[in-house]
């Protein structure tokens, strides 16, 4: 790799002299002994790398299993092989040219990141957005929350056995790709959620691609309903299994449906509420073993609870600008640029220079089909970011993994790491 | 299917051995699971029922290596990633190709920094480029289609 | 609203002397803590104010101010619906702390990125080790000294210079 002159040296530091023999290799001994129990380094049990490239952990997550038999004793999870420094990228590039970073976080939710990122930005700042923005960006939040458990839905069945579950998803998910692309041109990875609003207007047909989804989708989420729920052969395989008690849900920091499986009330949309989500009338579906069957009914109930908030919004959708107009950070519209000298002026300082935001620290989570996604930005006074950080709701959810699978069947691993529901773009970032 | 010459009701064709050994090559590539990031998903919607991947006969993917004749590079490669993914491409047998997926893959897309590869041909070399960030559905297949030209109009001795 | 800000009016008080200073921006409440009293002062918001849960645990580099890393521990409280934001300085010079695993469970893996990333040594952390990057990777990645890009971007003039500085495989 050719790496361009440093722009800082900093000669006297005496954290930045590494020194050879502190170059580690690989995992040693003593760091292995403290992780697995001392039968596998007598070679009792038996240490299994269940490698990056494996068809059912979701991405590229490696974990090194110490089996006894087929019981697990101990499993350390081996994350960073996505790790793409998005968070170092971010630091060269102005906050509305950090938006398509996000999109690539957590790509199975692409608009819920777009808003995190927003809103932080919006929060430094201190603009306003719109309430048509803010409605429309609650219909394309639950849109993603949908298109992210269509997706686990079918990855987490697909891996138990139930083949056809994967195929019925990715089908309906194309549905709601069609809106995507229908609002900002690209299947996935939009950008369309921008901080001051939205990048332009819905078109024309938006409400009737919404309307088919909420016409069909009821029909459809009743099938995978029929399919699973009272399955025995699906019961046997998630009641039970990598329980997680309340206490340690919360000690571990998870958050989102593998929190409220446990009976946890805790739902970001409730509890902080951003984006006018308090204008809409939805509950928050709980479990209460802690199981991998009660992640996923909490994940199925609120399906439902979705398609109510949209129905809602679509009912109450008002008219008015989609941008906020404070145009020192808003971008101008743009068929202004053509009659108004301020305007062009504008546009161009904004996208090349982009706008200044204050010294401060702020963090702003939106509830994404995880959990808690959550932005923390540093600004300094310049254009670009000093820090931004994300709080990303599958790291979180992974760590408590060894507990989980203590004791499980290798079987249950693959159950327990469908259940958890992680993307490895959002856990390595 | 190179039709040269037909004899008579003999039921007999004729064609070079290069023509038929490249028609049944491209014709049931099997392809080695190897999604890593986003443009996984779009694979996976390409085997999904809209974009049917299973026209060409590759719906089954291959999570093994010593049975998989296809490499689709699907996603960013980080530094960490990089032997893992010498190391698939080294266990598979002959003769295999590679497509780089997405932008990250052929050129390390959006993310010019430390931790990603800029591109995935500085690790394994790569027969067909697919851009896209990520590449439609439509474009992977056109990627594919393009691979079966080129598996058709190889000669034998390149996998000798 | 108005009994949150009761709520954070006793806490100031009752943490005394160990908050060093208390910012407020944009609603948002930040503790400086001096470092060696972050694990007292997340044990007393832990048990006795009700924070619960450590959403997130980062760092800043500040380069060239010193003290040059900032720690964040962003706490949460779910019976009570408030966020507070603790803050603690580090030099460059002595960039140690103790580890906050024993308050909160997830500092784990949290505090391992920031070693991995920042270089800042949590002592009497249970494992630490590198988790993003390979683990013989030399350097700390996130910090100011190293540059953001490694490539500088092709254009149409400048193809054949870059082209000719990669390393492209063989078979």
């Amino acid at each position: 790799m050719t790496i361009s002159e440093l722009p800082i040296q900093i000669e006297d530091s005496p954290l930045n002299t590494v020194k050879t023999e502190d170059v580690q290799l690989d995992i040693t001994l003593e760091q292995l002994r403290r992780l697995v129990s001392p039968r596998a380094l007598s070679g009792e049990t038996m240490l299994l790398n269940m490698g990056p490239q494996h068809p059912s952990t979701h991405g590229v997550l490696r974990m090194l299993l110490e089996l006894d038999g087929e019981t697990v004793v101990s499993c350390i999870p081996d994350i960073g092989f996505l790790h793409t420094g998005i968070e170092k990228t971010a630091e060269g590039k102005t906050y509305l040219k950090a938006i398509p970073l996000t999109d690539r976080t957590d790509y199975l939710a692409p608009m819920s990141n777009n808003l995190a990122l927003s809103g932080a930005v919006e929060k430094l700042v201190d603009i306003d957005v719109p309430i048509r923005a803010q409605y429309i960006r609650v219909i394309l939040m639950e849109l993603t929350r949908m298109n992210s458990h269509l997706v686990w839905l079918g990855t987490h069945a697909l891996d138990i056995g139930a083949m056809s579950v994967f195929l019925y998803c990715m089908r309906e998910r194309e549905m709601i790709l069609d809106v995507y692309e229908a609002v900002s041109g690209a299947r996935m990875m939009s950008s369309y959620i921008r901080p001051g609003g939205l990048w332009r207007d819905v078109p024309a047909h938006f409400g009737d691609l919404v309307k088919k989804i909420l016409d069909v989708f009821p029909g459809r989420v009743l099938e995978y309903e029929r399919l699973l729920k009272d399955n025995p052969m699906w019961k046997e395989r998630t009641v039970g299994i990598g329980k997680v008690s309340a206490a340690d849900a919360i000690a571990w920091g998870m958050t989102g449906p593998c929190l409220r499986g446990s009976g946890v009330n805790y739902d970001v949309r409730k509890a902080f509420p951003y984006s006018s989500y308090e204008h809409f009338d939805f509950s928050v579906p709980l479990g209460s073993a802690g199981d991998v069957y009660d992640r996923y009914r909490c994940r199925m109930e609120e399906f439902a609870q979705s398609l109510k908030i949209i129905q809602q919004a679509m009912d109450k959708l008002p008219a008015g600008p989609v941008m906020s107009d404070n145009r020192k950070v808003a971008l101008p519209p743009k068929h202004e640029i053509a009659y108004s000298m301020e305007s062009l002026i504008h546009h161009f300082k904004l996208w090349t220079e982009g706008f200044k935001a204050p010294e401060g620290d702020v963090y702003f989570a939106v509830e994404s089909g995880k959990g808690e996604y959550g932005v923390y930005l540093s600004g300094d006074g310049s254009p670009k970011p000093r820090r931004l950080h994300f709080r990303a709701p599958s790291f979180h959810n992974l760590q408590p993994l060894t507990e989980m699978c203590k004791g499980a069947l290798l079987a249950d691993i693959v159950a327990i790491i469908g259940s958890v529901d992680i993307v490895l773009g959002d856990v390595d970032r | 299917m190179g039709l040269e010459q037909k004899l008579g009701d003999m039921g007999v064709v004729t064609t070079s051995l290069e023509k038929a050994v490249g028609w049944a090559r491209s014709n049931a590539l099997w392809p080695m699971l190897f999604g890593l990031a986003c443009c996984a998903i779009e694979m996976m919607s390409t085997q999904a029922p809209r974009y049917d991947l299973s026209r060409f006969g590759m719906e089954l993917m291959r999570a093994s290596p010593r049975q998989a004749d296809l490499m689709i590079v699907a996603g960013r490669v980080s530094r960490k990633m990089a032997p893992v993914l010498r190391n698939l491409y080294d266990q598979m047998p002959d003769p295999k190709w590679v497509i780089a997926m997405g932008d990250c893959a052929s050129c390390g897309g959006v993310f010019n920094n430390y931790a990603v590869v800029q591109g995935v041909d500085e690790i394994v070399p790569v027969d067909v480029y697919v851009a896209g960030c990520p590449p439609r559905p439509e474009t992977l297949i056109d990627g594919i289609i393009k691979l079966h030209e080129k598996i058709k109009s190889e000669p034998l001795k390149k996998w000798q | 609203m108005s009994d949150q800000t009761e709520l954070t009016q006793s806490y100031i008080t009752a943490l005394g002397d160990a908050v060093s200073e208390v910012v407020v921006f944009r609603d948002e409440v930040t503790l400086i803590v001096p470092k060696a009293r972050v694990v007292e002062v997340l044990t007393h918001l832990r048990d006795a104010q009700k924070f619960e849960m450590l959403s997130d645990e980062t760092c800043v580099d500040y380069y060239p101010r010193e003290p040059r890393f900032g720690m964040i521990y962003q706490l949460t409280s779910l019976s009570r619906g408030m966020k507070v934001r603790v803050k603690a300085m580090l030099s460059e010079y002595d960039a140690t702390l103790p580890s906050v695993v024993g308050v909160y469970r997830n500092a784990n893996w949290l505090e391992r990125e920031i070693y991995d990333l920042m270089g800042i040594v949590f002592e009497g952390h249970p494992d630490l080790r590198r988790i993003m990057m390979p683990l013989d990777w030399q350097g700390h990645p996130l910090r100011k000294e190293v540059p953001v890009t490694v490539e500088e971007n092709a254009f149409s003039f400048n193809r054949e210079r870059i082209d000719a500085g990669k390393p492209f495989a063989q078979e």
